[in-house]
């Protein structure tokens, strides 16, 4: 079994994290694919700064794809208003962990949130409950949300509502897209 | 100012008056003919060559060419070009080299559109039209411009900078006749200064006013009473500041609009639920003339449904702004089937392409950008979508394709498909990747490309590449004119075999490639036809740079350092370009002219 991982303040915040996974799952492959993930969201400015022309790379954890070249300056010939148009609003357009619109049924307006605010689910779900001004019940794999009429889901990249608490929160970040809190039992 | 033609007759007829009159020469009686004819002769190249007949022809071309193109700012100097063309209505200019569009250049290098504007001001009274591309222009530039030219008509800046708003609002405020305000992928420094506002009260006679590229708010209700006023505007393009809302206002007042560029797309965060949304769709139904679509720079594509009643007539369509998804472009793309001109992002994927190729039978140029535009990003788009283009639209003419895979054999079916291409630029963002199937360099689908199609003039080359594409190159790319390479070929053969094949090179642009100053030399019999050669981070050496100098007097060669750069001696840069002048006074400090 994994050592659980330990955070500075020393509170086990894994015990209450929600996710799905059997025990022991491994810890490491989460790791690398957030590296690389977290290198794509490297700031521009830094990445065109970088004028070596040798490829200095940092091994990543992952054997199969080739290690990431530092980036040469003019490459690919793509010009910077087009490449900053997107880093800007990227993280937006594809949810990939900022701001996401919110939905509550019932409500007559909609809320944006920062989804890379907040590290969990808990976090999440503490902080839509204090913005809507509504309790959520209990998350178990198996039975959803229980104890409470509100339910959160969120539409994901290819337009499927899910329910929120059952991936990963890193794979939660990057493909939720929008959130809605539906009112009333599935 | 009367022109000097007045004061020609004015003599004549004082001639005829006091019985001085002669009869006119019949080498005069010829010219005047031909100055008739020649009126109505409009290329360039048919003047040039006019121009080459003998004295008399040159002199009568010269007083009757209204349209001045001038590709390269440093090949002649202003009072040159004034000298001999003395009744030009019409300018064109280009400074910079492409490769500055990418950083390559270090800032400050020059071309600078003052001392033209400095001494059109004075020449050509009755200016009409200027056209700039990769020219620094500044604010007092334009505003000598706004005050020179009682005629000025038409205004289109292309990749430039230097300027702002400050600069724009004299334009707006001063040109009276303006009808063509066009800023097209320019850098425009927010003055805070209300351009919008500076047209002239009473109605105006714009035609077109583009300015998508500007990274400032404008003052909306202005522009919504500037479009009320200028009954004849038929290209309008807003920038990401204009919202959907604000669109349909502008919309519901010019109907008349070909073109249109479309703003964000997007409204602003706080939608009611429930809430009345106007009419998209019955706003884009009214514009029954529209062709040209674009903008959708902060696209919510749940909006996309509204641009339905028009994709029927479109023959443009620009989506490379627009984060859409395949099943997204499907939706729109399935009514295209007029479509000859369509740029999109990679994030439609290859069956997003798939899809165009079904429908877009008419397509002559294709554009494919990357959205995440890195080396080792995730690459939506490959070989598949190149095949699948290649089946579909057989009339294409203009490709450029941004992808992470690629193979030699969809390459290979593009140049047998589509043999009408005349622009072929293929961008496989990997430096030196292979085939990624049969891990073969990219020689053979680059060589067939330059085989089977008969019309190219325009090539861009990447991937793995050993001397071998370039052999292939030098032996079928009889009219190339415009080569761009970068990381590729093992030895100076490569680039000979370029610089010894292509008898139509004009236009050559080479980074990181091994090709050094035995290389360099090989061209000397051709460089005086070529507009330019750049050579970035290449094997040259100063003294190979020297021997060309010293060679070819009618050159300007240019080594540009970093700026960070030490070594006094060592340079990342060479370009140099054909010259009539004495090598300019305008340089910076970390440009050499040798």
């Amino acid at each position: 079994m994994e050592k659980p991982v330990v955070y500075d303040n020393g509170l086990n915040l894994e015990a209450t994290e929600l996710r799905l996974g059997l025990p022991g799952t491994n810890e490491p492959e989460k790791q690398s694919s957030t590296s690389v993930r977290s290198k794509k969201r490297a700031s521009p400015e830094m990445a065109e700064e970088t004028r070596s022309k040798s490829s200095s790379c940092i091994s990543d954890a992952d054997d199969d794809a080739p290690p990431p070249k530092a980036q040469v300056v003019g490459w690919p010939p793509v010009r910077s208003y087009r490449k900053n148009s997107f880093q800007q609003r990227k993280g937006e357009a594809e949810g990939a962990g900022m701001y996401v619109k919110v939905s509550m049924d019932g409500a007559p307006y909609l809320r944006k949130i920062d989804l890379k605010v907040y590290k969990s689910y808990p976090e999440l779900l503490n902080a839509l409950e204090n913005m809507f001004k509504f309790r959520i019940g209990e998350y178990s794999e198996r039975e959803g949300y229980n104890g409470s009429d509100y339910t959160p889901a969120y539409e994901d990249k290819d337009g499927d509502w899910m329910l929120v608490g059952d991936v990963p929160w890193e794979m939660f970040i990057s493909s939720c897209k929008r959130l809605r809190i539906m009112k009333g039992s599935e | 100012m009367p022109e000097p033609e007045v004061d020609t007759r004015r003599r004549e007829i004082a001639g005829v008056l006091t019985g001085e009159f002669q009869s006119p020469s019949p080498d005069q009686v010829l010219e005047n003919v031909l100055e008739n004819v020649l009126l109505f002769l409009t290329s360039r190249r048919d003047r040039n060559a006019v121009s080459l007949v003998c004295k008399s022809w040159y002199r009568a071309e010269a007083l009757t060419r209204s349209d001045l193109f001038i590709g390269n700012c440093y090949a002649v100097s202003p009072r040159r070009a004034i000298e001999r063309f003395r009744r030009v209505r019409s300018v064109v200019l280009k400074g910079k080299p492409r490769f500055a569009d990418f950083n390559l250049m270090p800032p400050n290098w020059g071309a600078y559109f003052t001392p033209w504007v400095t001494a059109m001001a004075t020449s050509y009274p009755w200016l009409e039209k200027v056209y700039l591309k990769r020219m620094f222009v500044t604010d007092r530039d334009l505003e000598l411009l706004a005050q020179s030219f009682p005629a000025f008509k038409e205004l289109v800046l292309v990749c430039c900078d230097g300027f702002g708003t400050s600069g724009l609002a004299g334009i707006a405020s001063k040109c009276r006749q303006l009808r063509v305000l066009d800023l097209i992928e320019d850098e425009v420094t927010d003055d805070e200064v209300d351009w919008i506002s500076c047209f002239p009260e009473s109605g105006t006679c714009l035609e077109s006013l583009i300015f998508d590229c500007i990274e400032c708010p404008i003052n909306f209700e202005a522009l919504e009473r500037l479009v009320a006023r200028s009954p004849s505007l038929r290209k309008l393009r807003l920038n990401r500041y204009v919202s959907i809302g604000q669109l349909y206002r502008l919309m519901i007042r010019a109907p008349q609009l070909t073109h249109l560029g479309s703003g964000s797309f997007s409204s602003s965060d706080i939608v009611a639920q429930g809430d009345q949304e106007p009419d998209y769709i019955s706003a884009f139904a009214a514009c029954k003339s529209l062709v040209c679509l674009s903008g959708f720079r902060e696209i919510i594509p749940d909006y996309l449904p509204a641009i339905y009643p028009v994709c029927a007539n479109l023959t443009s369509l620009n989506f490379s702004y627009a984060n859409i998804n395949t099943e997204q472009l499907k939706s729109v793309i399935c009514h295209c089937h007029k479509l000859q001109i369509f740029w999109v992002l990679d994030s439609v994927c290859d069956e997003g392409l798939q899809a165009v190729a079904a429908t877009c039978k008419e397509l002559r140029e294709l554009r494919v950008f990357p959205i995440d535009a890195r080396e080792d990003s995730e690459g939506p788009v490959s070989e598949v979508g190149l095949q699948a283009i290649s089946e579909g639209c057989r009339k294409l003419q203009s490709i450029l394709y941004f992808c992470q895979r690629m193979t030699n054999a969809a390459v290979i079916a593009m140049s047998k498909n589509c043999p009408d291409l005349v622009v072929f630029r293929l961008c496989i963002m990997g430096r030196h990747r292979p085939d990624h199937i049969t891990g073969e360099p990219m020689d053979e689908g680059f060589g067939a490309i330059v085989m089977n199609c008969k019309k190219l003039t325009r090539l861009a080359i990447s991937g793995l590449l050993t001397d071998k594409a370039f052999s292939y190159i030098g032996k079928y790319g009889k009219l190339v004119r415009t080569l761009s390479v970068a990381f590729a070929g093992d030895s100076d053969m490569g680039l000979k075999y370029v610089l010894e094949g292509c008898p139509k090179l004009q236009k050559l642009e080479i980074r990181d490639s091994p090709f050094g100053d035995a290389a360099l030399r090989s061209g000397l019999h051709h460089y005086y036809n070529m507009r330019f050669l750049w050579m970035s981070s290449c094997r040259l050496s100063r003294q190979g740079c020297e021997e060309i100098a010293r060679a070819m007097p009618g050159l300007v060669v240019e080594v540009i350092r970093n700026e960070n750069e030490e070594d006094k001696d060592g340079f990342e840069i060479l370009y140099m370009y054909r010259s009539l002048e004495r090598p300019r006074i305008d340089a910076p400090e970390f440009v050499t002219i040798l």
